[in-house]
């Protein structure tokens, strides 16, 4: 008697199953509901709806199925307001404690959870990260009140970014969508049992042979479990281009960092082109950042290095010597030197670019698009993308 | 399902919600796992024992580490002990089934009557292991192939998972599940937690540790917000201290109860200072 409830659930963006929603009927049948409609409601929600980040969703749809209440449209308004105002956060005096920043995250993260659909949040939230900027991406970016500061490649002057960097941690509560990322990051493991955990499995076929060999008297042979030994540096482009990709980046990022399955994991943070330093933060601020030549120092070759960018910008970023986009960043070599300088020193490496694979030619940036491709190995961001970098950066060899 | 199951009406030292209540029952009769999220504290462990109790069901708790594997929590073969026992003959080795031990849930699944299965913290282990039980979870039987033998339930045993949302459960193991997201209790239901805790406390002191409670966890950037164990903790250390009711909101004694980490109280601190003139 539902169905259209059902279809409406769908057509609201829930998940739910046939499955699910027999289960509900069968409830029903039961006599659960107890003949009251917030009976039904409760049921139903704890039926249908797996995870409380939807559950404002499944009000709406029962709102707007059943009628009883009137949904405010003007609350996701005022909140949207509110973050505006609470926008001035990022420039914030130094000396002001961190947690009031954390605490605005987390205000964020309530309210975000609470606005209508995940999606527009998302959209919102790259709104207001770079608002109103228009340009086309990979001109050289935008700055973080959104004015497009893109100019002759050959104009040094004219590419530098005077703004700060805009406030934006990937480190969001965007979890849809992160297992099938995570399922796949699980291959990328080289299992050793060459590790330190003293050894506590039973090794049958040594055990075998030795009580062989010690004339039937038995003799247990313990082996180590085989753990996995490898390292992972993610290097991630937090540049205005890729801000329209925030969403995806996002789901990677927390893939990634929920595998805790690495025996090394370290995240630096690159604005468009890697030079002299990377960043710590995904501000990149100067004040947290670390030499490339440190890094190389202090991470051995058998590090697996992945690049998350677009490599989308102007030639020059990429070419000319003080090419970077931000005004501090002084480099006295081409962004390429430093990409080549990477790709040399580790054994493997992958670059995962989050425009298709097919628009790469025709892309804004599709000459540095070309370029970085020749020093690493290029994917899309996609699950087939992100299996054929795994393999990259598996493979025994170099290739 | 044969029979209709005793329904659950909470117990005397665990308040449920209404709509708890009814999601619980919902999975009974559905003879559905029940998952339950919410912020630590909020006791979705304790509901566990509490159906057990109210039902007078046996308990069994399956806790999950990061090294779980699903595998375990039906049986283990003791390769092992079979071994010694073949070279020092004390026993019968041709009887394999003498090395198979039942996990949890295997327990669960042969116990006489029928038993709560808490799988505790499920998000703790691999990204595969819900998957690798959703066969078992479904059919509430499971296959040893040593000794070709098929557990089955003979009841199936009310099975309630609480996850803290670590890692995301694979779609096809939610769709098995009832879902309850657990809020952290309000100002009524909080004091009605802490009368059954302590039953004697004036009306008094608790409004007031409620008061400050709540001021407490709204204090911005908490690394950890004090929840409600802690809180419990904390009326204890006050009634043993004596503490009189009007001291409260002038200051607040024992912080160290509600607050474990440094970083908390000095956040505290210098809310407190910020906020006094």
């Amino acid at each position: 008697m539902f169905d259209s409830f059902f279809f409406l659930l769908r057509e609201n963006g829930l998940k739910v199953s046939l499955t699910e929603w027999l289960d509900l009927m069968e409830a029903l049948d039961r006599g659960l509901a107890a003949s009251s409609l917030y009976n039904f409601y409760v049921l139903a929600r704890a039926v249908l709806v797996k995870n409380e980040a939807d559950f404002d969703r499944f009000d709406r749809s029962f709102r707007q199925y059943f009628g009883s209440i009137e949904t405010p449209p003007e609350v996701a308004d005022q909140v949207w307001e509110w973050l505006k105002k609470n926008d001035l956060f990022r420039d914030a005096p130094p000396d002001r404690p961190p947690w009031e920043a954390w605490n605005l995250e987390e205000l964020r993260r309530r309210l975000l959870t609470r606005l209508a659909t995940q999606d527009a949040a998302h959209h919102g939230g790259a709104h207001w990260i770079g608002t109103g900027g228009t340009s086309p991406f990979g001109h050289s970016g935008y700055n973080p009140a959104g004015i497009r500061l893109g100019g002759a490649s050959h104009n040094r002057s004219a590419v530098k970014v005077a703004a700060q960097r805009a406030f934006r941690d990937f480190r969001r509560d965007e979890t849809l969508g992160t297992r099938q990322f995570e399922v796949a990051l699980r291959q990328l493991r080289r299992l050793s049992a060459h590790n330190e955990e003293q050894p506590e499995v039973l090794d049958l076929d040594e055990t075998i042979e030795t009580t062989g060999n010690n004339a039937g008297r038995l003799r247990l042979v313990w082996t180590r479990e085989r753990k996995n030994t490898l390292k992972l540096v993610v290097l991630l482009d937090s540049g205005g281009s890729m801000n329209q990709y925030s969403t995806l980046v996002n789901r990677l990022f927390q893939a990634v960092n929920k595998s805790s399955h690495f025996k090394d994991l370290k995240f630096y943070y690159f604005h468009n082109c890697v030079y002299d330093d990377v960043f710590l933060e995904p501000m990149c601020r100067r004040n947290a950042s670390l030499p490339v030549s440190r890094l190389l120092r202090l991470l051995t070759p058998d590090y697996r290095l992945l690049l998350v960018g677009d490599a989308s910008m102007s030639p020059g970023e990429l070419l000319m010597p003080y090419g970077a986009l931000d005004w501090n960043a002084a480099n006295k070599e081409p962004g390429l030197a430093w990409l080549k300088r990477l790709a040399g020193h580790f054994t493997h490496t992958a670059w995962l670019n989050p425009i298709p694979e097919r628009g790469w030619e025709n892309a804004e940036g599709a000459y540095t698009i070309e370029l970085v491709g020749q020093v690493f190995p290029m994917f899309e961001l996609t699950l087939e993308g992100m299996g054929g970098a795994v393999k990259k950066l598996k493979a025994r060899s170099r290739s | 399902m044969t029979q209709v199951p005793p329904s659950y009406r909470g117990s005397a030292d665990y308040i449920v919600t209404p709509d708890l209540l009814q999601v619980v029952n919902a999975a009974f009769v559905l003879g559905r796992p029940l998952l339950v999220r919410g912020e630590p504290g909020t006791g979705k462990t304790m509901l566990a024992a509490s159906i057990a109790g109210a039902l007078d069901m046996e308990l069994i708790t399956w806790n999950i580490k990061s090294t779980t594997k699903a595998r375990e929590g039906l049986y283990v073969y003791d390769t092992v002990q079979r071994l010694y026992d073949s070279q020092f003959g004390s026993r019968d080795v041709s009887d394999i089934g003498r090395y198979i031990k039942l996990g949890r849930l295997g327990l669960a699944l042969t116990a006489p009557l029928r038993a709560v299965l808490l799988i505790d913290e499920i998000d703790k282990a691999d990204p595969e292991f819900p998957n690798d039980l959703l066969w078992e979870l479904d059919q509430m039987s499971f296959f040893i192939p040593e000794t070709r033998e098929t557990v089955a339930a003979r009841e199936r045993p009310v099975t309630i998972i609480t996850s803290n949302a670590e890692k995301e459960l694979p779609d096809a193991f939610l769709r098995r599940c009832v879902f309850h997201y657990i809020a952290f209790p309000d100002r009524e239901t909080m004091a009605e937690i802490v009368r059954v805790h302590h039953p004697d406390l004036e009306q008094n002191l608790l409004r007031e540790c409620l008061n400050a409670f709540y001021r407490l966890r709204d204090v911005p950037g908490l690394l950890k917000k004090p929840s409600t164990s802690e809180l419990l903790d904390w009326v204890q250390a006050l009634v043993l201290g004596g503490i009189d009711p009007q001291a409260l909101t002038r200051e607040m004694p024992f912080t160290g109860v509600l607050l474990k980490r440094q970083r908390d109280h000095q956040t505290f601190e210098r809310y407190l200072r910020a906020h006094k003139g």
